[in-house]
């Protein structure tokens, strides 16, 4: 019998992959053909999609972008020998984008069923929360700190301190708190893990529970995400069902239960501190720290907040050790990555890779450059806030540390490309605009600051003379300043680097000479 | 509200009463059922979570999510972020300003579609993206686009 994947991922089926999934059995239902017809995650090499796989001696070959209009003819191929085919890439395993890669958290990326607890049973789940059990709550937070785990969501603390603190803080109730918002542009990491692989993400928050103490879990996840949200509050059911959630997880009786709330559209519920008024029934304004949310979280009590990534790394330390996970990455940059490249690219996807890789190295190898086949102008790192990068610049290794020092940030791991279409006057605008359409409003740099960036930038770029563009930029820079010292979160401290990162490296679009010539 | 309406409410209500931090998943449960949250729910809603209206009705225009009057037949969302900026979204946003003559928060003059703008469908490695009752579509080509307006003209609605 033939045996054919195709991904239920919500990208790839937004590009096809149901209609073609349908078309199958329609199509083999007239042949009076036997299939079988799986739906797995995606791979995340979403220049492909909807790529089908199909089960060979060899392993799984590949079929590009296919349409419904192209089954009858595949089906005319010899498939299970990996007949020849217009659309055939070969072995997918082999591909180059995928072999190269350091797949660790997304290591059932395309491979398995979401939903199927069987599959990730099959393929090592639920390891990691076998060896917690045996040990000790502070040797299980003992690992995580020895790992160097950092923060996956942009800041990059230390998880295994934040771990320890939750832990040793005295209270009744203690919760772990996912953070699933992710509304930076250009990242889609966590959609495609918590809609492929929701039970990493469950075990991980299970095994956190153990080690800090706390019997409940709450999943923020963005409205925007609908399919994330259905699948993930399936698989907790699944979870629950089989005594992998609920009063006695770990068979140590402990108890652990994980709830999803749903965002409601405010990207500023990305920052813990709203998320967690959000979760409490608020409006997603930012609250000050500290004290912090892991001593006096969501209700007031100790709360260990992580991003999706973050968990979904702990099944991992806990089942290989920490000193395996050490082993990847650079400096403090340890473990793996996961970049996305995304925008005018040819082959964008995810790349899960260790530290150390370099952005030329993930923009080109990977990408391949522009889909346009223009020249590449310049890269947004890590979302709407992060700095805007251009080519000479693509040597930087993508470590936390190495783009601290240009300048720059690695965040969610985010990767937009564009070419020399893009104006980068017009984005930096742009930067300043969603700032001011998406702050929380509590303080002033931030919400007044941004408003009044907006008209700056456009009197910059509307300026008639030189005199009059050093006049607008002086106090843009001004502004800029302000606004990253003086704001209460990173949203507005945060916006001045898209800004500025654009004038810097493109002052061209400004209207304005280089700084070089200037001085 | 109608009395059908105040039925559901009151269900809800009872349903999301003591559920810790209940306002925002109450306020979807009530959008998910009527289409909107009515003005005239929000006294109900306050009194039930011992919250004043004035937090109610904060909540309610805080988010985006939220609206207060019914949807129209079909909500078209087109991804703005820069992904999809680099990808065409701002030429698929002039498209629908000249075809149908809708902008950002807008909607057409007969009132069948409106247009929200939205940063991010996580679809940005198959961008430009857009979501039409809240299914997601990718690769939007102008033609794409026309198409899937033509779709639902087709049913007699848009």
């Amino acid at each position: 019998m033939l045996t054919l994947y195709i991904p239920m991922d919500s990208v790839a089926c937004a590009v096809g992959a149901d209609a073609v999934a349908a078309e199958f059995a329609a199509e083999a239902a007239r042949r009076k053909l036997d299939i079988n017809i799986i739906r797995t995650s995606s791979r995340g090499l979403f220049w492909l999609e909807p790529l089908l796989e199909v089960d060979t001696p060899q392993g799984r070959a590949g079929y590009r972008e296919v349409s419904p209009e192209q089954v009858a003819s595949l089906l005319d191929a010899d498939l299970a020998a990996n007949g020849e085919h217009l659309l055939s890439v070969g072995l997918v395993e082999e591909l180059p984008y995928l072999k190269s890669q350091q797949r660790l958290l997304f290591a059932r990326a395309g491979i398995t069923s979401p939903l199927s607890l069987e599959h990730y049973l099959a393929h090592g789940g639920y390891q990691g929360l076998q060896h917690a059990a045996r040990l000790s709550h502070d040797e299980i937070v003992a690992e995580v700190l020895e790992s160097g785990l950092r923060g996956r969501g942009g800041a990059a603390f230390p998880a295994g301190i934040k771990w320890r603190t939750v832990r040793q803080a005295q209270a009744e109730q203690k919760y772990v708190v996912c953070n699933a918002d992710e509304g930076d542009s250009g990242s889609f990491a966590d959609r495609m893990l918590m809609e492929g692989d929701p039970f990493l993400l469950i075990e991980g928050m299970t095994i956190a529970g153990l080690a800090v103490g706390a019997s409940r879990g709450y999943i923020y996840v963005r409205s925007e995400y609908a399919p994330a949200i259905a699948v993930l509050r399936q698989a907790i059911d699944i979870a629950r069902a089989h005594g992998y959630l609920g009063e006695d997880v770990a068979h140590g009786g402990h108890e652990f239960d994980i709830e999803v709330r749903e965002g409601a559209g405010a990207y500023i519920c990305g920052e813990e501190t709203s998320l967690l008024e959000s979760v409490e029934g608020c409006r997603g304004t930012v609250r000050a720290k500290p004290p912090l949310p892991a001593l006096h979280g969501l209700f007031g009590q100790p709360t260990l907040v992580h991003n999706v990534l973050s968990l979904a790394s702990v099944p991992l330390i806990l089942s290989r050790g920490a000193a395996w996970y050490r082993n990847f990455g650079m400096g403090r940059s340890l473990g793996t990555m996961a970049f996305q490249l995304a925008g005018n690219v040819r082959r964008g996807g995810l790349v899960e890779r260790a530290f150390g890789l370099t952005l030329r190295e993930l923009v080109f190898d990977y990408g391949g450059g522009t889909a346009s086949g223009k020249p590449v102008k310049a890269v947004q790192l890590g979302g709407p806030l992060g700095a805007w990068i251009p080519p000479s610049q693509f040597d930087t290794p993508l470590d936390y540390e190495a783009l601290a020092a240009i300048g720059a940030m690695l965040g969610h791991g985010g990767a937009v490309l564009c070419d020399d279409s893009l104006h980068l006057g017009q984005m930096a605008r742009f930067a300043m605009q969603f700032c001011a359409e998406e702050s929380c409003g509590k303080c002033t740099p931030c919400r007044i600051g941004s408003t009044r960036g907006v008209e700056v930038i456009e009197r910059l770029l509307a300026a008639p003379d030189a005199a009059e563009r050093q006049r607008q930029r002086a106090l843009l820079d001004d502004l800029c300043d302000t606004m990253q010292y003086g704001s209460l979160c990173a949203l507005g401290g945060m916006t001045p680097f898209p800004v500025q990162s654009a004038m810097r490296h493109f002052p061209a679009d400004f209207g304005l000479e280089s700084q070089e010539k200037a001085r | 509200m109608t009395t059908q309406e105040q039925e559901i409410l009151s269900q809800l209500l009872q349903q999301y009463r003591d559920l810790p931090g209940a306002l925002l998943p109450l306020l979807h449960a009530i959008q998910d059922a009527i289409g909107h949250v009515p003005d005239d729910a929000v006294p109900a809603i306050a009194r039930t979570l011992n919250q004043s209206q004035a937090e109610v009705r904060g909540v309610i225009s805080f988010y985006h999510d939220f609206r207060t009057t019914p949807p129209a037949a079909h909500s078209l969302r087109l991804c703005r972020a820069e992904a999809c900026q680099s990808m065409g979204s701002e030429a698929l946003a002039a498209q629908l300003r000249a075809q149908l003559g809708v902008d950002d928060h807008g909607h057409t003059a007969d009132g069948q579609l409106e247009l929200r703008p939205v940063y991010c469908l996580g679809a940005c490695a198959c961008a430009p993206a857009l979501q039409l009752d809240g299914q997601l579509h990718a690769r939007v080509t102008p033609e794409k686009l026309s198409a899937l307006l033509a779709s639902c003209s087709k049913e007699g609605q848009c």
